[in-house]
C-alpha cells in the first residue's frame, strides 16, 4: 500500500500565526512538511470560497490560524474567520465530506511550540481521515492507515 | 332593546349578569355538548361556545350553539377572525341567527402557533374591531359589509373581549374605546387575578364614561391547583397572576387547593361587585364546568332573575 | 429588498443529480445584498456541488454566471450562448429571477437553489426582517411608519391584541409587537389621538386577493 502524504493548507495571519510558524522554524521545532503555509494579512481575510477551493483542488485538510481571541490586529477578524470556518464545516457536512477536514486555531506570535503542535496533531488527524475523497472518486478512504 | 337576547334583557333590567363557557368536544359527540351545557342550566344567563379555542380543531361553535339552543338554554356564539374570511363570517352569523342564536362574541383568536395546527394559514381578513363594526351594521343597517341589503337581518347582541393586563397598559382603555366606537354591546374580560390592576383599568374606563356605553363583565377563572396558577402566571401570554395568589395556593395542602381556588374566585367576585361599572361576571371554569353552580351560589348570584 | 436563503444542500443535490452539465445562475441584486445568491454564493455552491459529485465518482461541470438582474429579460438573454452546453439551470435568484429564466429558455429544466422569503430590511449585519407584505395600498401614513400587515402576527389593523407583553409578540419573544412600535412612534410624534381612529376593514383587492398583479405604465409601455 502506498503511503499517504496529506496536503494541508494553512492560512496563517501575518500578525500572529505566521509569525508563530516562523518562530517554530527558528526554534528548530519539528512539524510535518505536509503543512503548506499561505500568509494572509488577517485570518478574517480568508473567505469560505478560499477554503472550498483548496479542498476542491485536492487539499486533504485546511487550517485557518489567527490571533488569540481579543488580540486580532484588526479587532475581530479572527472571530469572523471562526464563523466562516463553522459555515464551511456545515457545508462539508451537508455534501457528505464531513466537517473535520477544516479547523480554526488561534495563537499568539510567540507560540512557536503551539504552531508545531497544532500542525502535527492536525496532520495526524487528516491521516486518520484519509485522502480527500474528491480526488479519488468513490474509492474514498483507500489510503487510510498508511501513515 | 336592540335584540331578543336574554343577556341584553338581564343587563337592561340592571341585574348583575352571569355567563360561563362550554368548549365543544374534539369530535362529533353531541352528548358531550349537552352534558356540559346541562351543568350550567339555571345558574347562568348565557353560555359562551368557544370557536376552535387555543387554535385546536373542535366541533364548530355554530353547531354546538344550535345543540344548546335546542335545549332551551342561551348560547353565545364565539367567532374568531383567524379561521374565516368576511364571507364565511357573515353567512355563519345569519345562519346562527336563523336558529335563534342572538348573542355573539367577536374575537381575533389565538394564533395557530399555539394550537395543534401550527401549519395552518391565518385568515385575519378583518380584525375583531372590524368584526364588531360589521355585525352592528348587519343588525342596525340591515346590510352586508359589501353594502347589499340583508333579507332578514340578524339581531345579534354583540360582545367582544378586553384584556386589561396586556401591554402597553396605557392602550388598554383606548382599545376598549375603539371597540365601543365600533358598536360593541358587552365586554367579557380576560381572567382577573390581579384585582388591583383591574380596578386601575376600570378607573380609566370610568374616566372616559365607557362603562355607560358598554356592559363590562369581569372574567373569573377558578384555579384547581398551585400548578395551574404557576402555569397561568408563566406560560399564558397576557395573563397576570400575582405572586400572592400563587403563594396562597401553595400555602394549603394539595388536597385542599381546589377548594382554595374556589374561595379565591368567590372572594374576587365579592370584591368586584363593589367596583362601579362591573355589570356581571363571565366564569371560565376550564374543564371544570361542574363547579360553576357552586361558585355562582357562593357568590350570592342565585337564583338567576327571570326576564 | 427581496430576501432569500439557500435551500438545504440535500434538496439542491437531489434536484440536479440527474444532470451532468449545470448552469448555475446568480443575481447581482437583492440576493447579493442578503448574501443568498450573488457571485460569492454562486462560487461556494458550485464548489460544494463539484466536490460532492466528484466524491461520488460522478463529476459534474458547473458553469457559473451572475447576471446583473435575473428578473429582467435583457440580462437573462445573456445566458443564451451558454445554454447549449447546459443540461439544466440552477438559479440562485429569487422566484422572479428563476421564473424569468424558465420563461426564456423553455427547453431547459430550471431549479431553484434558494427559498425566496420576504420583503425586508437589514436590521444589522447578517440579520434581515420582514417589513412589507406588498398589500398594494400602503397604510404606513396612518400607522406611524410601521406596517401592521407585515409585522403583526395577526395583521391586526386595530391592535394590539391581548398577547402583547413588554413590547413583544406572544407568538415569539423575538418578534416586536408591531402595535407597541406604532404606539411608541405615535407618542414620539405627538399623534396619540390617531390611535383611536378605527381603521376600517381592508380592501384586499390591491393585494393577493385580486389575483396575480401587474402594473402597466402607459407612458412607458411599448
Amino acid at each position: 500500500m502506498e503511503t499517504f502524504e496529506p496536503v494541508i493548507v494553512a492560512f496563517c495571519c501575518h500578525y500572529c500565526a505566521y509569525t508563530a510558524a516562523d518562530m517554530a522554524g527558528s526554534m528548530r521545532l519539528h512539524y510535518p512538511p505536509n503543512v503548506k503555509i499561505i500568509r494572509v494579512p488577517c485570518s478574517g481575510k480568508v473567505d469560505a470560497i478560499h477554503i472550498m477551493k483548496a479542498l476542491e483542488k485536492g487539499a486533504d485538510g485546511v487550517i485557518v490560524a489567527g490571533c488569540l481571541e481579543g488580540d486580532c490586529h484588526f479587532k475581530n477578524g479572527n472571530i469572523r474567520a471562526a464563523h466562516r470556518v463553522d459555515s464551511v464545516r456545515k457545508i462539508l457536512g451537508d455534501i457528505g465530506m464531513g466537517g473535520d477536514r477544516v479547523e480554526m486555531f488561534t495563537m499568539s506570535a510567540g507560540m512557536g511550540e503551539r504552531f508545531a503542535l497544532v500542525a502535527t496533531e492536525f496532520t495526524e488527524k487528516i491521516c486518520k481521515l484519509g485522502a480527500n475523497p474528491v480526488k479519488s472518486g468513490t474509492d474514498m478512504g483507500m489510503h487510510q492507515a498508511a501513515c | 332593546m336592540k335584540t331578543e337576547s336574554t343577556l341584553e334583557k338581564i343587563l337592561a333590567a340592571g341585574h348583575l349578569a352571569v355567563t360561563s363557557e362550554c368548549g365543544p368536544p374534539r369530535g362529533a359527540l353531541p352528548n358531550k355538548v349537552k352534558e356540559k351545557a346541562e351543568l350550567l342550566r339555571g345558574c347562568v344567563d348565557g353560555i359562551n361556545v368557544t370557536d376552535n379555542q387555543t387554535a385546536m380543531v373542535r366541533m364548530s361553535s355554530l353547531a354546538a350553539c344550535i345543540i344548546i339552543q335546542n335545549m332551551g338554554l342561551n348560547p353565545i356564539l364565539q367567532m374568531v377572525s383567524r379561521d374565516r374570511n368576511r364571507l364565511a363570517m357573515q353567512s355563519d352569523i345569519i345562519g346562527a341567527y336563523s336558529h335563534g342564536v342572538d348573542t355573539m362574541l367577536c374575537l381575533s383568536g389565538d394564533h395557530p402557533r399555539f394550537g395543534d395546527h401550527p401549519m395552518a394559514a391565518n385568515v385575519h381578513d378583518i380584525d375583531s374591531i372590524q368584526m364588531v363594526d360589521m355585525v352592528r351594521n348587519m343588525r342596525d343597517e340591515g346590510k352586508f359589509q359589501g353594502g347589499e341589503k340583508i333579507d332578514g337581518s340578524p339581531k345579534m347582541f354583540i360582545g367582544a373581549a378586553a384584556n386589561p393586563f396586556a401591554d402597553p397598559f396605557e392602550l388598554r382603555v383606548a382599545r376598549l374605546a375603539k371597540k365601543v366606537k365600533a358598536g360593541v354591546d358587552f365586554i367579557q374580560t380576560q381572567c382577573i387575578f390581579n384585582v388591583d390592576k383591574f380596578e386601575k383599568w376600570m378607573e380609566g374606563v370610568r374616566e372616559r364614561g365607557l362603562h355607560e356605553k358598554v356592559a363590562i363583565m369581569a372574567g373569573i377563572t377558578p384555579m384547581k391547583s398551585v400548578g395551574m396558577a404557576r402555569y397561568m402566571k408563566n406560560k399564558v401570554p397576557g395573563m397576570d397572576v400575582p405572586d400572592e395568589v400563587v403563594q396562597r395556593m401553595a400555602g394549603v395542602p394539595k388536597e385542599k387547593q381546589s377548594e382554595e381556588g374556589i374561595k379565591i374566585c368567590v372572594e374576587t367576585i365579592q370584591r368586584l361587585k363593589e367596583v362601579e361599572g362591573v355589570r356581571g361576571f363571565h366564569i371560565m371554569a376550564i374543564e371544570w364546568e361542574q363547579k360553576v353552580p357552586e361558585i355562582v351560589e357562593r357568590a350570592g348570584l342565585l337564583p338567576r332573575p327571570v326576564v | 429588498m427581496i430576501t432569500a436563503e439557500r435551500k438545504p444542500m440535500e434538496e439542491i443535490i437531489g434536484s440536479v443529480s440527474p444532470y451532468r452539465r449545470i448552469l448555475l445562475v446568480g443575481c447581482n441584486e437583492c440576493v447579493t445584498v442578503c448574501a443568498a445568491g450573488g457571485r460569492k454564493e454562486v462560487g461556494l455552491l458550485a464548489s460544494a456541488l463539484k466536490m460532492h459529485f466528484a466524491k461520488e465518482g460522478n463529476p459534474v461541470e458547473i458553469e457559473e454566471v451572475t447576471l446583473e438582474r435575473q428578473c429582467d429579460p435583457e440580462y437573462v438573454e445573456e445566458l443564451l450562448p451558454r445554454m447549449d452546453q447546459a443540461d439544466a439551470v440552477l438559479s440562485m435568484a429569487c422566484g422572479c429571477g428563476a421564473q424569468e429564466v424558465a420563461r426564456r429558455y423553455k427547453e431547459k429544466p430550471v431549479f431553484p437553489a434558494v427559498n425566496t422569503r420576504f420583503m425586508g430590511a437589514s436590521e444589522r449585519q447578517g440579520v434581515w426582517a420582514e417589513r412589507c407584505a406588498g398589500c398594494g395600498n400602503c397604510v404606513l401614513g396612518i400607522t406611524a411608519g410601521v406596517c401592521p400587515i407585515a409585522r403583526c402576527s395577526k395583521q391586526l389593523l386595530n391592535g394590539p391584541c391581548g398577547g402583547s407583553t413588554s413590547g413583544k409578540c406572544e407568538v415569539d419573544p423575538d418578534i416586536d409587537c408591531a402595535w407597541q412600535l406604532i404606539w411608541d412612534r405615535l407618542k414620539a410624534l405627538g399623534m396619540q389621538e390617531r390611535y383611536e381612529d378605527n381603521i376600517p376593514a381592508k380592501d384586499w383587492r390591491t393585494g393577493r386577493g385580486g389575483g396575480p398583479r401587474r402594473i402597466v405604465r402607459e407612458d412607458l409601455a411599448s
